[in-house]
């Protein structure tokens, strides 16, 4: 199989770039190694979309992080992922670290970032009453925002896919080689450009086929998720200065009203390591009560990890390393609320590189699944006329309908998995986590998938979540 | 629609509430159940040792649940299937949805909450590692086992000695899987003596008190399980780890009242059942809402489950004729090792002949009396050779005695 441009890696990257490149006349794919997008550093993070005051003036993370966050807004509302546009702060609780505060205040309007301001706790508070009372400052960032990073991904997959892109998931990339004017991937796909957004694996890539050789080194980070109960606990994203006892966690509401914590900062060697520890999730938990009051932790319904890409420099690496071969690594934090700007640019690039030209039919909106539950009462009721499954409700802390279900499962990019579903609908994402909701979906993706219901696996195929039927062998 | 009583929930509660009402005369009853069948998660119980109490016979989950539904189909008693319902208004609208009925909204008169309760998940306990497959509730292995029919796992390490998990320890042993051991936290049981005998002990399944589980090791499957002692702080001791081998992690830490819709009609609830703050009869603060059942607070046995929604029925039956609106209570306070009491609060006039206090103890305890103080006066002391918190307590108050109380505690006091 031939193709202009082929992308590795479906992470939000991964994805963005390739909506970006479905806006020329070229013929493009994307290869993921997992059985869905979204499923390394893009799955688990902080799920912010930073205003942009914390990166370097001048560097690549200044850059794409300020056009980013503008970007994003616009793309929620065409291609239908939750965003809010929530605003943060960065709090200080010491005197001394008040020309800390100054110092990001003055690199973000070096940045371009708009409405910053620096307030006294006291207006702080005002703002956000559950602040602790040790919060001396805060610069105030209006512009920064939250998202469903699932959604986002996703959806700008899918709009790729929309406009003529092809996404092959189970898809590692295991052997590129350059043969004259082209790229062989796995001995198998002919390409004339490759874009290495493999994430951790970026130097994995990287390494397949270019002379220098880099390391991508994971750095793990623990989450604490809160119970939507708690969801309105603070507003805005509350992160830490960082100051002598270290960098500090967030406090923040997510875009479907629940509440995290975190992230720890561990190095780790396994590059699938994923696995929250105990030392980090007390860490997490101790600094972020310095932060705002009365944070219920026996409302938490889970905890997870995720790992950063973390470069041997401090900003990311996006450049064409080798001909044709551009590689788009170490993106690290702000890597999500860079992702689109990245997209922008590294498109722009490929396609003068190829002589691409701009479709004149690309189809700039997405429509997305259906949300029964953020409904107007009688929409909601006219839907389920229309495909009673809407009225059957599976999972019941997050009020998710079999219809929903069904629809994720033969979506653009389907969802094959119980993980798959719940990035996409929600379903198993509540208080109960799954408890009650799991046999069900699995009976849903066994039916619509036509496939043994001892099949169907958490994620990949060798999750599987049950060993046949009772008194079989 | 309107009916005089609407019941949310056809499980054990919902179906004795609702054969309640019926004699009490009033005929305009709907159940509302979330599931294919009356009966609830009865029907996954499908081991014996239910109805002791009520029947004085043993039946299994579904037995049981059976003979309450047919009552009610042969009272003729009108129940929905498959309706969710999504919410509950204080004035007594319920919005609920189905594949059938769409969205639909009933009114009543009176409303019973008998929704049960949810299994605590992994996330409220902060179990650290990782997060693959094979890390089931109990109860969502209870589903896949006896109602599906899937084999959940080969090599069984149970964290929790709930109830649900002790069951599922001779369960799952029984269809062939061998189950390493059942790691409790606490130092003590939070099942009932008898399960433990009859699930771990004939099996010969190590019950570790004081351990829990400190990771979760296996990317996609779980792969194995490091389980540690804990000092009295409940905080894993360093050196004490023993790693088991498993494929599978099953969860019974605890089940927790379910009243998201409860909430939603500003009944309040109570910060140590999680369940409405009732009075003695079973109504919530909210007039014409009653509850009963786990939602109301977590029970041991399906007997008692019954029991108490036979009254809640009654009184919500009571309330439909009647209209009665009480005001005025005294509250039933709790201390030194009591932790909560249903009803909370009594209305002394009002009030029947005589009233059943349910209650747990917050530790073990062994030769103490429960005793029940009247404006700070022994009123009634009782004699217990072994107090657990697993092992839901009762007492009988009478109307006589109750008479000019200004004040009322349930305690537990040295045995003299």
């Amino acid at each position: 199989m031939k193709y202009d441009v082929i992308v590795i890696g479906g992470g939000v990257t991964g994805c963005a770039i390739l909506r970006e490149l479905s806006k020329y006349n070229l013929k493009i794919a994307l290869f993921e190694k997992e059985e869905d997008l979204c499923s390394g550093t893009s799955k688990a993070n902080s799920a912010i979309i930073h205003a942009g005051y914390d990166a370097k003036n001048g560097s690549l993370k200044a850059k794409f992080n300020v056009r980013g966050s503008i970007l994003t807004k616009k793309l929620a509302e065409d291609l239908n992922f939750s965003y809010r546009n929530n605003g943060s702060f960065v709090v200080c609780f010491n005197e001394e670290d008040l020309p800390g505060l100054t110092e990001l205040y003055e690199r973000g309007v070096k940045n371009k970032v708009e409405g910053l301001q620096i307030i006294n706790g006291d207006k702080a508070r005002e703002l956000e009453p559950n602040l602790s009372k040790n919060v001396v400052a805060a610069l105030y960032a209006p512009s920064a925002a939250i998202v469903c990073p699932f959604e986002m991904t996703i959806a700008l997959g899918e709009n790729a896919v929309m406009n003529g892109a092809e996404i092959f998931l189970n898809k590692p990339v295991n052997d590129i080689k350059k043969i004259n004017d082209y790229y062989l991937i796995n001995g198998q796909y002919e390409t004339k450009y490759i874009i290495n957004a493999a994430g951790l694996y970026g130097d994995v890539i990287h390494n397949l086929i270019c002379d220098d050789k880099i390391i991508i080194s994971p750095r793990k980070g623990d989450y604490c998720l809160f119970d939507k109960e708690v969801g309105s606990l603070v507003k805005h994203t509350i992160f830490q200065l960082p100051n002598k006892f270290g960098k500090g966690v967030l406090v923040a509401p997510t875009a479907h009203g629940n509440m995290l914590i975190g992230p720890s900062a561990s190095d780790v060697e396994d590059k699938e390591a994923s696995a929250t520890t105990s030392e980090d999730l007390e860490m997490i938990i101790e600094k972020a009560k310095l932060s705002v009051d009365n944070i219920p932790f026996n409302k938490v319904i889970t905890s997870f990890s995720g790992l950063r890409a973390r470069p041997e420099g401090d900003d990311f690496i996006i450049r064409e390393a080798n001909d044709n071969f551009f590689d788009v690594i170490g993106i690290e934090s702000p890597g999500l609320s860079s992702a689109p700007a990245i997209g922008e640019y590294v498109s722009e690039y490929v396609a003068t590189k190829l002589n691409a030209e701009k479709k004149e039919n690309f189809l700039s909106k997405r429509k997305g699944l259906n949300k029964l539950n953020k409904m107007p009462l009688e929409q909601r009721a006219s839907l389920i006329k229309e495909n009673p499954l809407y009225g059957n409700i599976i999972c019941r802390c997050e009020e998710i309908s079999e219809g929903e279900i069904v629809d994720a499962i033969h979506s653009i990019v389907p969802a094959t998995s119980l993980d798959a579903i719940k990035r996409r609908v929600r379903a198993g994402m509540g208080r109960c986590q799954g408890g009650f909701c799991s046999p069900k979906v699995m009976e849903i993706i066994a039916r619509e998938l036509n496939i043994p219901f001892e099949d169907v696996t958490k994620n990949n195929a060798k999750s599987k979540l049950v060993f046949g039927r009772l008194g079989e062998e | 629609m309107k009916y005089d009583v609407v019941i949310i929930g056809g499980g054990p509660a919902g179906l004795a509430a609702a054969l309640a009402v019926k004699k009490e005369g009033v005929d305009n009853i709907l159940i509302i159940e979330r599931d294919d069948k009356l009966g609830g998660i009865l029907n996954q119980c499908i081991h014996n040792g239910f109805g002791l109490h009520t029947f004085k016979e043993e039946l299994t989950g579904p037995e049981y649940a059976n003979r309450f539904a047919q009552k009610v189909i042969e009272e003729k008693i009108a129940y929905k299937l498959n309706c969710m319902v999504i919410s509950v208004s204080d004035d007594k609208k319920v919005t609920y949805v189905s594949k059938e009925d769409g969205l639909n909204i009933v009114e009543a008169k009176a409303i019973i909450l008998a929704m049960g309760c949810r299994e605590r998940p992994r996330g409220a306990l902060n179990i650290p590692g990782f997060r693959p497959a094979g890390i089931y509730s109990a109860g969502t292995a209870q589903r896949l086992m006896n109602i599906e029919g899937y084999k959940v796992g080969n090599e069984v390490v149970i964290l929790g000695s709930g109830d649900i998990g002790l069951i599922m320890a001779r369960r799952m042993t029984l269809e062939g899987a061998k189950v390493k051991c059942v790691a409790e936290l606490m130092p003590y049981s939070g099942g009932l003596k008898r399960n433990i005998v009859q699930c771990l002990n004939d099996y010969n399944i190590p019950l570790l008190l004081s351990h829990t589980v400190v990771d979760i090791k296996g990317k996609e499957r779980v792969s194995s399980v490091v389980v540690a002692e804990v000092d009295e702080n409940r905080k894993p001791i360093k050196g004490t780890e023993k790693e088991f081998k498993c494929d599978t992690l099953l969860l019974s830490v605890g089940l927790l009242p379910e009243n998201e819709l409860s909430k939603l009609a500003n009944v309040e609830l109570s910060r140590v059942t999680s369940g409405p703050i009732v009075s003695d009869n079973f109504e919530t603060n909210v007039n014409g809402i009653f509850a009963c059942g786990n939602v109301l607070h977590v029970h041991d046995l399906v007997d008692y489950v019954s029991s108490e929604a036979e009254l809640a029925g009654t009184y919500a039956a009571k309330y439909v004729k009647e209209n009665t609106a009480h005001n005025s209570y005294i509250n039933v306070e709790v201390k030194d090792g009591v932790r909560y009491t249903v009803p909370q609060k009594i209305d002394i006039d009002n009030m029947a002949d005589r009233i059943i206090v349910r209650f747990r103890v917050s530790n073990e305890y062994r030769n103490k009396r429960i005793v029940v103080l009247k404006n700070n006066e022994e009123i009634r002391s009782i004699k217990k050779k072994v107090l657990a918190p697993g092992e839901m307590e009762q007492l009988f108050l009478s109307k006589d005695e109750l008479k000019d109380a200004k004040t009322l505690c349930v305690c537990l006091k040295e045995n003299q």
